[in-house]
């Protein structure tokens, strides 16, 4: 046989960059399929708008949204107090905007504890099987039969009211949804050809599920995780109304909207404006959801 | 002490059982898939065993149970003197690097979102302690003895062939040059004139790298191209083994016979009136009691109802399990 | 319309693309066939050569993104390319039918098998006096070699491989078709149960004089079936006579090579392949589709497709190798 001269280095680069176009042409398809869902895109521009006021908070606003000041107790919204202020005379405009930092941590820390708590259930169990796979998917089951606001306000009551103990309590009723998707992929992906190759060459099983069961994983994840973040927002929204969330001054949203209940007929703005501010990133959550899910799925009918 | 046959075998299975159990609900006893059901045989170095079967034969099940990527419930496989289904899990390890597999389909045997060049490579890393560019050597090497090219290695399975994709799959199996290799079916999911170039690349290799292969195939056309010895299997256990060209020329178990029957022969000249097998395959959940193959057999008797065969020698090392062979 | 060859049915310069995101699959590229009555006719190829489109196309099944861009079937005396929707249904399961390679997958899964029968021959023989309907069923049940009291109530999932062909077979001979259309009728299924379904099929087309068109990659089989064959080649039609020509003098380097790498019992000599893949449809090589893999290629064969020449009494191939002897475009 004919010895075939080895390819030069320059080679070599040139066909990483050429192995790299097939991903290449698949962004540009995803982005083109973006562009032509209008509800993504809306959905996409009010999350940025979203994670730009949390990154911009300071340059905003320059009250204190923690300040308080007596004198300037209830005012109606104005051009000094574009949102008024509430009975403590905190600006209610920088404390909706320093609150879209807090959210922003509370999808952040509740989405690494849930994922990280589901896929670890859910891989071993669909993974392993037999003895495992009962035992962890009735643990599932029990945590998937209370109704999940309930479960989250017994959790967080019986922790202590903080926002820490709130993000941990979300995450104990949300890692149910993952630990499904990394079963259904666990099981998946364990009965593929390729993996019987690669354990006739010798891999163990860690090596499987972390090299392969858990990369496969990581997608279905991913959407699943934009479709829950809009609940996340409204389930920790709810437990600071309750006042089991962040606790005062936090400027969470569910908290200020909780402040002005007492107040809602004649200083409406308390309540409202952090209101409108769950519903519409709540709703650009949703529709970035949703129209992920769309472009995934026609994508997979080729 | 071993005879001068014993030593010439490469692996020799004893009375290999794999039962799959059906899930039959809470109460019922549970029923059991007998996929394979007691088989031996003896593959000498270097040479082609074919396994022939069809459904429910256990002849996909065989395969793996050797290698032990499912796990028998009984019986022994020994690779050369050592006994392989009593390893533990490490020493299991070790042997993989000589028993390899190459299966059936082509399209879900590569992991897809991986690169040629790490598909391959995976064996390695796993096994031995090699610089990244000792492993890119050997892949390119590996890539070229099968009949493709260096640049092959950037690409994923999704942008090659059928056939191609078999040339990959073959190179894993080959990259930690093993001695033992378990074809399931390899060309059974390619077009003819594919079929043609792996099936002679195969052989081309097993001269090269001194391989011993277990070829399983439904296809008696392909077998008697590549295999030097066969055993016919008929729901979990063997109905006739020996050497290809005894059988070919004198089948003795009346499947065997039927099985040659039924194969349409391409060339329209060689028509031939056919005894042909009578009915459906059983299902090997449930099989016939007393002779497995009794339920089709055109010439079976009382005997073959009630009692089991034994396997009986007839000529050098062909073996029938019939009461009444063919001869 | 080119000259009509055969008395039951007439293809001629059949092209069918199918749109996808990818690009247009110029699947068929002027495919020529025709058959008379009664026959046996095998279409061979390998993978994408456009057998099945080209039987679809018969029944008028090719939709979405699929299209007939160019060509003429005629059937009998009908030109089914013009038809509408609402003519071809008269046609399809009653004057041509069609079995296919799954056949657990191609029965309803929620309808028992005599029910699904008796619908097809209601329809066929447009009776539905119930009682007579089914009489008729157990017929065709008992005919396709079923114990029909066994079978006639159950669920498709219920039948093995074997059975359910049987079921195909006998929906699809209820109406004594003229044309019988079985594509791969028999890859899905076991050896010993395939040289069953084969002679059955062989029996009962005998006995009702149905033409029969099998598709198939199984050069084994399309030598024990059909009486002529014609060898496809990424869409075209590149070679036509009886079978038995067709093993004894192939002409089409295509038909040559293919012939070489079918491996059977007792052939000593080494298995040959072709060189080269089969082409992409999308971007198809011009003028004749094999010349990148022929070694006989030469200009004319990169620039034109060649014609169908007719070689001698009833064995006709397209390769422009036969065509510098001076014989004529088949006509």
């Amino acid at each position: 046989m004919e010895k075939v001269k080895s390819i030069t280095q320059n080679e070599k680069i040139k066909l990483f960059f050429q192995q790299r176009k097939p991903i290449l042409e698949d962004w540009k398809h995803t982005f083109y399929l973006w562009k032509s869902t209008p509800l993504a895109m809306i959905g996409t521009v009010l999350i940025i708008i979203f994670l730009g006021i949390a990154i911009l908070a300071p340059l905003l606003t320059s009250y204190n949204p923690t300040a308080q000041n007596m004198n300037e107790r209830l005012l109606a919204p104005s051009s000094q107090h574009i949102f008024g202020t509430d009975q403590y005379g905190r600006d209610v405009f920088s404390r909706v905007v320093y609150g879209t930092r807090v959210e922003v941590w509370i999808i952040f820390v509740v989405s690494i504890i849930s994922i990280i708590i589901g896929l670890i259930v859910g891989i071993i169990a669909g993974y392993f099987g037999g003895v495992a796979d009962e035992v962890l998917m009735r643990i599932t089951d029990m945590f998937l039969a209370f109704p999940r606001l309930v479960l989250a306000m017994v959790l967080t009551a019986a922790l202590g009211p903080n926002l820490t103990n709130t993000m941990i309590a979300i995450a104990l009723v949300d890692w149910t949804i993952y630990a499904r998707l990394g079963r259904a992929e666990a099981m998946k992906v364990k009965s593929q050809p390729y993996i019987e190759a690669i354990r006739a060459m010798g891999a163990n099983d860690l090596r499987i599920i972390v090299f392969h069961v858990l990369p496969m994983s990581i997608s279905p994840v991913i959407v699943q995780l934009t479709l829950r973040m809009g609940t996340i927002i409204l389930t920790a929204a709810g437990l600071g109304f309750l006042g089991l969330g962040a606790q005062p001054p936090t400027p969470e949203w569910g908290a200020i909207v909780s402040d002005g209940r007492s107040y809602l007929v004649d200083q409406w703005w308390i309540t409202t404006f952090p209101g409108i501010a769950i519903a519409i990133v709540v709703l650009g959550f949703n529709l970035l959801g949703d129209g992920i899910r769309d472009i995934l799925d026609p994508r997979l009918r080729r | 002490m071993q005879t001068e046959a014993e030593r010439n075998n490469l692996v020799h299975i004893e009375h290999l059982k794999k039962y799959f159990a059906v899930k039959q609900g809470l109460f019922s006893s549970p029923k059991y898939v007998k996929a394979v059901d007691g088989v031996s045989l003896d593959i000498p170095k270097n040479s082609t065993f074919g396994i022939v079967g069809e459904s429910g034969s256990g002849k996909t099940t065989i395969g793996r149970t050797i290698l032990r990527l499912i796990e028998p419930i009984s019986g022994v496989v020994r690779y050369l003197s050592i006994d392989i289904t009593s390893l533990n899990k490490k020493e299991l390890r070790i042997f993989r690097r000589k028993m390899q597999i190459v299966s059936q389909d082509p399209y879900n045997s590569l992991h897809p979102r991986k690169l040629v060049k790490n598909i391959i490579g995976e064996g390695l890393q796993i096994h031995f302690k090699l610089s990244s560019e000792e492993i890119y050597k050997r892949v390119r090497d590996i890539l070229e003895e099968v009949g493709l090219r260096e640049e092959h290695m950037f690409r994923y399975p999704h942008e090659f062939s059928g056939g191609q994709r078999q040339r990959i799959a073959v190179a894993r199996a080959l990259v930690l040059k093993p001695e033992f290799l378990v074809l399931d079916e390899p060309t059974s999911a390619l077009d003819v004139s594919v079929q043609a170039v792996i099936l002679k690349m195969l052989k081309d290799l097993k001269r090269e790298f001194s391989l011993t292969y277990l070829f399983i195939t439904h296809d008696l056309a392909v077998i008697d191209y590549m295999a030097d010895y066969m055993a016919v299997m008929y729901l979990g256990q063997i109905m006739e083994i020996g050497s290809k060209n005894d059988i070919f020329s004198s089948p003795m178990h009346p499947y065997t016979l039927l099985l040659l029957n039924s194969i349409p022969y391409p060339d329209p000249r060689k028509k031939k009136k056919k005894v042909l097998p009578i009915g459906e395959i059983p299902s090997p959940i449930d099989p016939p009691q007393g002779c497995r193959f009794h339920t089709r057999c055109p010439y079976m008797k009382d005997k073959c109802v009630k009692e089991e065969p034994e396997i009986r020698e007839i000529g050098t090392g062909h073996l029938v399990k019939c009461h009444f062979p063919l001869v | 319309m080119q000259k009509v060859r055969g008395n039951l049915l007439n293809i001629s310069k059949l092209k069918v693309v199918f749109y996808t995101y990818r690009g247009i699959i110029k699947a068929l590229n002027g495919v020529e066939l025709w058959m008379n009555k009664g026959e046996r006719l095998g279409i061979v190829g390998e993978t994408g050569c456009g057998k099945s489109v080209t039987a679809l196309s018969i029944m008028g099944l090719i939709e979405q993104p699929g299209e007939i861009i160019e060509g003429d079937i005629l059937f009998e005396d009908k030109l089914l390319t013009s038809m509408k929707e609402t003519s071809l249904i008269n046609i399809r399961g009653k004057e041509i039918s069609m079995i296919f390679q799954e056949p657990v997958a191609a029965l309803n899964p929620v309808m028992r098998v005599g029910f699904q029968i008796a619908e097809s021959i209601a329809r066929s023989k447009k009776n539905n006096n119930v009682k007579e309907v089914y009489v008729e069923v157990r017929r065709m049940l008992e005919i396709a070699g079923l114990d029909w009291k066994r079978t006639i109530d159950l669920y498709p999932h219920e039948l093995s491989g074997g059975m359910a062909q049987r079921v195909m077979i006998a929906m699809a001979l209820s109406s004594n078709p003229k044309l019988l259309i079985a594509d791969e009728p028999t890859s899905a299924l076991d050896v010993t149960i395939q040289a069953q379904i084969l002679e059955l099929l062989d029996e009962l087309v005998k006995k009702f004089g149905n033409a029969v068109i099998l598709i198939t990659h199984d050069m084994g089989v399309a030598a024990e079936f059909c009486d002529k064959m014609a060898v496809m080649y990424a869409g075209n039609m590149v070679e036509y006579a009886r079978t038995t020509n067709i093993f004894e003098n192939p002409y089409h380097p295509y038909t040559r090579g293919l012939l070489k790498a079918v491996p059977k019992i007792g052939r000593t000599d080494e298995l040959q392949s072709i060189r080269g893949i089969v082409p992409d449809l999308v971007n198809p090589p011009s003028g004749c589709r094999f010349h990148p893999r022929c070694k006989h290629a030469t200009d004319i064969c990169r620039k034109k497709i060649p014609p169908l020449i007719k070689i001698k009494s009833g064995h006709y191939v397209a390769c422009y190798l036969y065509w510098k002897e001076g014989i004529k475009s088949a006509n």
